[in-house]
């Protein structure tokens, strides 16, 4: 059986029956990194023996009837997210050896659950970037046509899920980094509401705007890894005391009454007709299923591209001094003077686009241009996230593309950082209110390249997400689901 | 041209709370480098903060002390600059909006009140260590101190002479330890002190250029350092130079400041607030928890001790100086409630001790007890106060009680007038010169005879009962 084809919940049901055994599902798993990795680039590093350990354990537990949701279930796992004992690199040079003495705590609760880690997963460099060309390892293929990016920051995660390279994926999202990849490779991804799941061990780009969140094969299997790693977590001080609710019982409620608004300025010039199609398809299918659509207006989204690209540097710049070649990673030590070991340890071990974010962010909290940049960024966040409130006292779900296009060939925009950045345009606003979005296939563009569609809901609203995306999927139908012929 | 001096005072309080700002590790002092660490103290990748609330109750009682308004909301910023002790590359501390401001202190310099504004109090966390090693050509980093939580006591420029800085300190100092939430050791750097410090001509409202001073950890350097500093920036205005803005560190060898050209120079700390961090909102009963907690602080006991034991202000201010030196005095009250006579006993025979520093009183050998038991003695006539005096220095030593001593020694007082009667007729017959001169009218003399009698008696003749008999017998 080709086990590494399976959802999470299609294969638990497997391994619950003992029908197959999770060292199978690894190896299976395995032998599938090791027959397409060398096209799809996905995986910075795979530890097949520790892999297979976990597995074994898993099968221990399975044996006895013990075990979550997640027993023996091989996922990979975004190289920003720290595992103890597995060298956690960042897709950056500066961190090629280092090597976490801890767990972050989402892979904790994943190794609890009796998840196997079958390895870490390519990004963009510091989780800077849309197509993970930034990577200083390697850059993941698109799994429907390897030519083109996966996207980005988290496509690794991406590639990995739709190439049937593990069963899901966790990976991170700060500007669009989950949502923007699930969409480019075919598969589900969720940003889930800041402060929701606990950023402890989640190597920081921009401290205000990153979450973790589930990338899967299907909306069950999200619903499935939200309930696992979501909750207050008394190690990260803005993760939010609230009750987790069962995401999976989100699955089953109609969509009866449910208000979907689409807010004009998300329908903008630049926008792929192909994409608007398969997304004006995919509302037609909601509003089929009962849902009501409502137009609405958020008015300062022009403004989220500048906004971001003021905060998410100016946090990165601070979050990243501390690769400074004095306590671990990477160190140039040929200079003569600590000035001289910082430079040199920073020039070469960060890539361009980390260095350029650095320099912007310096810029804008720089003494003369606070209030000017950084300050004023925030004011606008603030009017931003009212923009969102004042919505949801209209709508349920706002509904959208998520990238204006689909994906590009790879190379095509790396020398452009303007273009690249507006194709965050759709994703960005949902980091800067802290609210959570969701991607979902709704189709394919001429090229056969998948197409997403977004959901965004009010604060801690991702049950409505669910319902929402798990209608669509159930109507739609899409087919083929993954790429064939890999 | 006449000068006036004007000082600022910004202070690094160390809080003595079991576990770091930030993280559980343990604050102690003296472990051996990097023990005291985790992964959050090393600023590895992907940590975060946790706020230690002990911190923020601690900072909280201080300025409730020195009458700040505590800001209801307040937050953390990062501080940015690099240097390898410093592992994140940014210190946490508060800009915008710090937990107090707007308070002030009362001091006392020459009989004189003042009062002296403070600006405000902040939160932040303590660097780590470098330290060099000549003979090797690397330097090493201890991380144990990174984290520890500081408090930053900053002052108005309303201090306007060395003596009043070092009153202004002092008083800072007491009040820690007497909100016991700082160990306020200079020496170990647990209570820190820069001084920003510049002189303008008298009436000219104007501030003048002004030098930052550093480096000086005791209370003695503070005031020799400004006192230099005030000496060096008056001869450079009165040679008609100019003040360069600059920091300058005390060298307390030399007696000097040396700047520091190059190393501190133009910082941007691009501080913005730290996204790690969620605002601390605190609400009015937390204050007023707070409030209730608050012990009898330095300023409230001198007074009680003026109105309620009738002691001079003097005495007052020596005793209420250092929480340990006014615990003692309370204490060893109970046994021996004559404050005047106490007060007096503990400001000048204990404070030679002790030399001079109030606090080290703790570690003394004579319990207040016993110190209590030695003055009844005096009272008492067991011993003269003379004795007493050689009594006293042997129990600091041995931390024996007065009474052993006195026994063991045998240095009961004479009391006895038959027994002293003896000797002094002795005395009289063998100097019959003097007796006649004595009777004569030279009184004076009569020094000479007790001198006499405590010669003989190894000090030990009640001197009063001395007196008495010997102007008896020799008027006869
Ligand atoms: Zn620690």
């Amino acid at each position: 059986m080709e086990l590494h084809k399976l959802t999470i919940h299609e294969l638990r049901d497997l391994l619950k029956k003992r029908e197959v055994s999770a060292v199978d599902a690894t190896r299976k798993v395995l032998e599938r990194i090791d027959s397409v990795d060398d096209t799809i680039q996905a995986f910075i590093t795979v530890d097949h023996n520790k892999a297979l350990k976990q597995a074994e354990e898993a099968d221990k537990l399975l044996q006895s009837g013990e075990g979550g949701e997640l027993c023996g279930v091989p996922l990979s796992i975004k190289d920003v997210l720290c595992t103890k004992g597995i060298r956690t690199t960042c897709g950056s040079r500066i961190l090629e050896t280092f090597v976490p003495p801890y767990d972050a705590t989402v892979v904790d609760k994943l190794n609890k659950s009796g998840a196997v880690t079958v390895g870490k997963v390519a990004m963009d460099e510091f989780a800077m970037g849309s197509t993970s060309e930034n990577c200083a390892y390697r850059i993941p293929k698109n799994p429907w046509n390897p030519e083109y990016i996966s996207g980005g920051s988290s496509g690794g995660s991406a590639a990995s899920v739709a190439a049937d390279e593990c069963i899901a994926s966790l990976g991170t999202d700060t500007g669009g980094s989950i949502r923007q990849p699930a969409s480019h490779c075919g598969v589900v991804g969720m940003k889930p509401t800041y402060g929701r799941v606990s950023r402890y061990g989640l190597v920081a780009f921009a401290s205000s705007l990153d979450q973790i969140g589930p990338i899967t094969k299907d909306v069950r299997d999200c619903a499935l890894l939200m309930n696992v790693i979501s909750g207050y977590d008394p190690k990260d001080s803005t993760s939010v005391k609230r009750d987790v609710p069962d995401y999976s019982a989100a699955l089953s409620k109609g969509l009866k009454g449910l208000k979907i608004g689409i807010p004009k300025e998300y329908f903008i010039q630049g926008l792929d007709a192909e994409v608007e199609k398969a997304v004006f398809n995919g509302i037609d299918i909601l509003k089929e299923a009962g849902a009501e659509t409502v137009e609405i207006s958020l008015p300062h989204n022009d403004y989220c591209v500048a906004v971001y690209y003021m905060i998410a540097p100016a946090e990165a710049s601070s979050n990243l001094a501390r690769y400074d070649g004095v306590k671990y990673g990477y160190r140039d030590s040929s200079g003569e003077s600590l000035q001289e070991m910082y430079r040199n340890t920073r020039s070469k071990g960060f890539g361009d686009e980390v260095k350029r974010r650095i320099v912007i962010g310096t810029y804008a909290l720089s003494s003369g241009y606070y209030d000017a940049y950084y300050k004023k960024a925030s004011q606008v966040r603030t009017l931003i996230t009212e923009d969102f409130s004042k919505a949801y006292e209209k709508c349920d779900v706002i509904v959208s593309p998520v990238t204006p296009t689909p994906a590009w060939p790879i190379g095509e925009k790396i020398d452009d950082p303007l273009s690249m950045y507006l194709s965050d345009i759709l994703t960005i606003s949902a980091n800067l209110a802290g609210i959570p979005g969701m991607s979902v296939p709704c189709g394919f563009s001429s090229k056969g390249l998948p197409i997403g569609l977004q959901f965004q809901a009010a604060h801690f609203q991702e049950e409505k997400l669910i319902t929402t995306a798990f209608n669509l999927e159930q109507h739609l139908d899409l087919s083929p689901k993954r790429p064939e012929g890999l | 041209m006449e000068f006036e001096t004007v000082i600022g005072l910004e202070v690094h309080a160390q809080l003595k709370t079991k576990s770091k700002i930030f993280c559980g590790c343990s604050t102690a002092f003296g472990a051996p480098p990097n023990t005291n660490t985790c992964e959050l103290c090393l600023g590895m990748p992907g940590v975060l903060p946790v706020l230690n609330k002990k911190v923020v109750e601690y900072s909280m009682k201080m300025a409730l002390a020195t009458n700040c308004r505590i800001n209801k909301m307040n937050r953390f910023a990062r501080k940015n600059y690099f240097y390898p002790d410093l592992p994140k590359g940014y210190q946490i501390s508060q800009f915008e909006l710090p937990i107090a401001e707007h308070g002030w202190v009362d001091i006392n310099v020459e009989e004189q009140h003042k009062r002296i504004g403070i600006t405000r109090i902040h939160m932040e966390e303590d660097a780590g260590k470098l330290i060099h090693d000549e003979h090797e050509p690397y330097s090493y980093v201890d991380l144990n101190r990174t984290g520890v939580p500081l408090m930053e006591i900053v002052s108005e420029p309303d201090i306007r002479s060395p003596e009043e800085a070092s009153a202004y300190l002092k008083k800072l100092h007491a009040t820690l330890r007497y909100l016991d939430i700082c160990d306020g050791n200079m020496e170990e750097g647990s209570f820190r002190c820069d001084a920003n410090i510049s002189l303008r001509p008298i009436g000219q409202e104007e501030f003048g250029t002004r030098t930052e001073l550093k480096n000086m950890n005791s209370f003695r350097n503070v005031q020799r350092a400004l006192e230099y500093e005030v000496r060096r920036q008056r001869d450079i205005l009165l040679d008609g130079g100019e003040v360069v803005q600059e920091t300058l560190l005390w060298d307390a060898n030399k007696n000097i400041t040396n700047s520091m050209r190059g190393k501190e120079e133009a910082h941007d700390y691009r501080y913005f607030p730290d996204p790690d961090l969620i605002p601390i909102v605190i609400y009015d009963d937390w204050i007023e928890d707070m409030r209730n907690t608050l012990p009898e602080l330095p300023d409230q006991k001198r007074v009680r001790f003026e109105e309620e034991l009738g002691l001079p202000g003097y005495d007052a201010e020596v005793l209420t100086a250092s929480r340990e030196f006014a615990d003692y005095f309370e204490e060893a009250l109970k046994h021996y409630p004559q404050a005047k006579k106490l007060s007096n006993w503990m400001m000048t025979e204990l404070m030679r001790e002790i030399k001079g520093e109030p606090s080290a009183v703790q570690s003394c050998l004579v319990t207040p007890e016993n110190l209590g038991a030695l003055l009844t003695m005096i009272d008492k006539g067991t011993i003269s106060g003379k004795i007493a005096k050689t009594v006293f220095t042997e129990m600091m030593e041995t931390g024996k009680d007065a009474d052993t001593i006195v026994k063991d020694k045998g240095l009961v007082q004479m009391s006895d007038e038959g027994e002293l009667l003896d000797i002094v007729k002795e005395i009289i017959a063998a100097n019959p010169e003097q007796a006649a001169d004595f009777k004569g009218g030279k009184t004076k003399l009569m020094g000479f005879f007790v001198g006499q009698l405590m010669q003989k008696t190894k000090g030990k003749a009640n001197p009063k009962l001395a007196n008495e008999l010997f102007s008896k017998e020799l008027n006869k």
